[in-house]
């Protein structure tokens, strides 16, 4: 259970990015779980040079945003621009390149897991009884301020407010001035560079392989619906739902089915109640 | 008048071929590519008439080809029940899957497809009786007169079942359910306004797209002689049936069949002589650039090029 | 007295936390040409949503020639004779001009295929683009756009015709063709909802006007006492 409590809130933190890139605007983004993959390889890669994977995350930050920002330029100039059909071109388009990145990563790494190392793996807190692993702590810990940071920045900070108006009206943000598409371009970027975060934390909590992108697409964009579209303080609670549910499950069934229920849970709330559970 | 000669001809060539002496690997390979010529086909009925991307391709297919496995142990089946079997296994997954979420916005369709593949490769993973996570062997009848061996004789069902496919599809895009789906997929609100019965047209190809997936996996165990959960629901199989309507034209019936040959055989060649990490990789790439610089695809690309032609007649 | 054709009682709709509709009620007569105006945002186009089936209404009752149709999904009320205009036109844009009219002609009033084209041909020559019948839809100017926007309203036979912002963005020429159309249609008995800002057009077409603002009616009259109505005039130019 306490397992279940602090995965769910790393599951929020990975899909807090997502709660911004197609929650407020608008890409379908299905690629999203396989950038945070290639974060995760990115962190694996400077940790052979001995960088501590949560400062190896921070650095690759800011590469993420650029990464971001030039995706979603790409994704406008060529998709949204045009209209008709952009859908289903949209689409493709974005299970085209998460595609891409698993296939580019298992020609570059193989299929085998990679695993990083720092003092806080291996080791775990005893805690009255149970024996909780450090690096799911510190997963926990970045999780938790990660989408505590991006949460106030979108409701204190000028451009995150900004951001959240243009999500809901963006002719008056026009007509107040602001650049709807430099707007959504940031804030596609911030989206970006926090999943660089939200992939060292994943590889901190296990080893990850080329083709995690695949289950996460369901854990992501479960956390997102049944949060709500748009809500980012429902995305923890919606985490935490969801890794709950996960370890109700592993115990109960085994855990080959765990990942199942990310995307059972998602057509569940598609089902019932398709705005989530604090949607606009 | 034209079109059912050349759907003859088509059978015709194929069973004339698998009677000729042609060398043996022409109908592994050929196989492969006339399967996705099905897959393709099918996907491009609710994709590329209707607008609702499907990445569950595999699922459906994996489906179709442990429902073949599951008559053929129980039953002994022979591979005409079980193609027929599988469709509608599979046809049933389409319709339940498209129940659930062709009443929401597109990407929440894509999404569960994409959850169906997992639900369902699960649920094989944990079945013993169809071989679990390490398959299960076949033993397949030797060869079937008047064909000199088993591959050839799928070569033939195969090319029978893209015929079949191809027809199916053409229908639909000729006749009203195909106005009503381009409806769908140009404004489905604005459809709805016009009487078209939206949520029943799309679980309409759902089904017969899923159907169609099933049908073209069943034939599978047989021509490998084996079985297993990874390979068969390979998400390759997802990937291609997308991108071959993407790459050659989804508005019309002949754009999945050029879009699977072409890039089946590039498939075939760069397997063998690369690798198939590489290839898996081509397609991946193939399919963003077509998607991005011609997404009329090579349909598209030719009747600009005629358009082109005649302006400066 | 004729029953109503339309009647709605009490309709509600409510967007997260905002009120877009509350409460309202209105009857439309057959054969009628009724005006809805407000100013934007005041839930003229929810209302119509509603009526058209684009969206639910929460509570209250719609009811069209006495059945109730709030339960109904949007294809079938354009089958008992609804139908609608959009305020941003919205063709089927992979089609040509003349399939674009096909689909209603198929799906509500049943025509097969040739009988359905001759049929779409003749609409297209009463309302003036029958020259345009074979172009894609994507490559019509706006006041073509509008005029294929309402052909295609028209194709599937309604008894009642919603107009949304048919006329926005065409000169005074544009407007009266528009309008001229509207008032042939209103001639062979079809009942119509003009949904328009453009107050000259609401007069001289209107026998009835209501005035919504913030989700609520605030008047309901003649087009002349309308506009002399002090809550419209505060309506639209703010307190």
């Amino acid at each position: 259970m306490l397992f279940g409590i602090l995965v769910g809130c790393f599951y929020a933190a990975v899909s807090i990015g997502l709660s911004v890139a197609f929650g407020l605007l608008d890409v379908p983004h299905v690629a999203h779980p396989a950038l945070m993959v290639l974060g995760s390889y990115c962190t694996y890669l400077l940790g052979l040079y001995g960088w501590d994977p949560i400062v190896a995350g921070i650095a690759l930050t800011p590469l993420f945003f650029l990464l971001g920002v030039a995706i979603y330029r790409f994704y406008y100039e060529t998709f949204e621009k045009r209209g008709s059909d952009a859908g289903v071109r949209g689409l493709a388009f974005f299970f085209g390149l998460a595609f891409i990145i698993e296939v580019g990563l298992i020609l570059v790494f193989g299929v085998d897991q990679r695993m990083v190392e720092a003092d806080y793996i291996g080791k775990s807190l005893s805690l009255g009884g149970y024996r909780i692993p450090w690096r799911l702590l510190v997963a926990f810990g970045v999780a938790l301020l990660l989408t505590a940071a991006l949460t106030l920045y979108l409701s204190r900070t000028f451009t995150g407010r900004a951001i959240k108006a243009v999500a809901q009206d963006e002719p008056a943000l026009r007509l107040m001035g602001a650049n709807p598409v430099r707007i959504k371009q940031w804030a596609f970027g911030i989206a970006t560079a926090v999943t660089a975060l939200a992939g060292a934390m994943l590889i901190v909590v296990g080893p990850v392989e080329p083709s995690l992108d695949r289950v996460y697409i369901g854990r992501t964009f479960c956390v997102v619906v049944l949060a709500g579209l748009g809500s980012m303080t429902g995305t923890l609670l919606a985490g935490l739902i969801l890794g709950v549910s996960e370890s109700i499950v592993l115990t109960q069934f085994g855990a080959s089915w765990a990942p199942a229920v990310a995307f059972g849970l998602l057509l569940v709330v598609l089902g019932i109640r398709p705005q989530g559970l604090f949607g606009r | 008048m034209k079109f059912w000669i050349g759907a003859a001809a088509t059978v015709a060539l194929a069973a004339g071929l698998a009677l000729s002496g042609a060398n043996e690997y022409f109908f592994y390979a050929g196989y492969v590519v006339l399967q996705f010529v099905v897959l393709a086909t099918a996907w491009n009925i609710l994709g590329g008439y209707a607008g609702y991307v499907n990445f569950g391709t595999a699922a459906f297919f994996g489906i179709g080809a442990y429902t073949a496995v599951l008559l053929f142990k129980a039953a002994g089946a022979p591979l005409g029940v079980q193609i027929l079997a599988a469709a509608c296994a599979s046809g049933l997954l389409g319709f339940g899957t498209g129940l659930l979420t062709l009443r929401l916005r597109g990407i929440f369709f894509s999404i569960a497809t994409v959850a169906v593949i997992f639900i369902m490769q699960t649920a094989i993973v944990n079945w013993r009786y169809v071989g679990g996570a390490t398959g299960v062997q076949l033993l397949r009848p030797p060869a079937m007169p008047p064909f000199d061996s088993y591959t050839r004789m799928l070569f033939v069902v195969m090319a029978i079942m893209a015929v079949v496919g191809v027809c199916i599809a053409r229908y639909i895009e000729v006749s009203r359910i195909g106005r009503g789906l381009r409806a769908i997929r140009d404004s489905e609100e604005a459809a709805e306004c016009s009487g078209v019965p939206t949520l029943k047209l799309k679980l309409f190809a759902c089904t017969v797209s899923g159907a169609l997936m099933g049908a073209a996996g069943a034939p599978l165990p047989m021509y490998m002689s084996f079985l297993e959960p990874a390979s068969s629901f390979d998400l390759n199989y997802s990937v291609s049936a997308l991108a071959m309507p993407m790459i050659g034209g989804t508005s019309h019936w002949l754009g999945p069949v050029i879009g699977a040959i072409l890039l089946g055989s590039v498939q075939q060649i760069v397997t063998v002589t690369i690798s198939n990490e590489i290839n898996v990789l081509v397609v991946g790439v193939l399919l963003v650039v077509f998607v991005v610089a011609a997404p009329d695809g090579v349909l598209g690309l030719l009747r600009k090029l005629k358009w082109f032609h005649r302006s400066f007649r | 007295m004729v029953p109503p054709l339309l009647q709605i009682r009490g309709v509600s709709k409510h967007f997260g936390g905002f009120a877009a509709l509350s409460e309202v009620s209105l009857e439309v007569a057959p054969g009628e040409r009724f005006g809805l105006i407000g100013p934007n945002g005041s839930g003229k186009t929810t209302l119509i949503n509603c009526v058209s089936g684009a969206l639910r209404n929460e509570s209250g009752s719609i009811a069209f020639d006495g059945a109730e149709i709030s339960r109904l999904p949007a294809y079938q009320r354009t089958r008992r004779g609804i139908a609608r205009s959009f305020q941003i036109p919205r063709p089927f844009k992979s089609m040509s001009v003349l399939e674009n009219l096909v689909v209603p002609l198929g799906y509500v009033v049943g025509l097969g295929d040739t009988d359905a084209h001759a049929e779409a041909l003749r609409m297209l020559e009463t309302i003036g683009l029958a020259d345009k019948a074979a172009t894609p839809s994507n490559r019509l100017s706006q006041v073509e756009l509008r005029k294929l926007e309402l052909a295609r309203a028209m194709a599937a036979r309604p008894r009642l015709l919603i107009s949304d912002e048919a006329m926005a963005g065409l000169a005074g020429n544009e407007v009266d063709e528009v309008l001229k159309i509207l008032f042939d249609l209103n001639a062979t008995g079809i009942t119509i909802i003009m949904i328009e800002h453009i107050m000259q057009a609401v007069m001289r077409f209107s026998q009835r006007v209501i005035c919504l603002d913030a989700g609520r009616i605030i008047c309901e009259g003649t087009p002349a006492g309308i506009v002399k109505n002090p809550d419209v005039q505060r309506a639209y130019l703010g307190a």
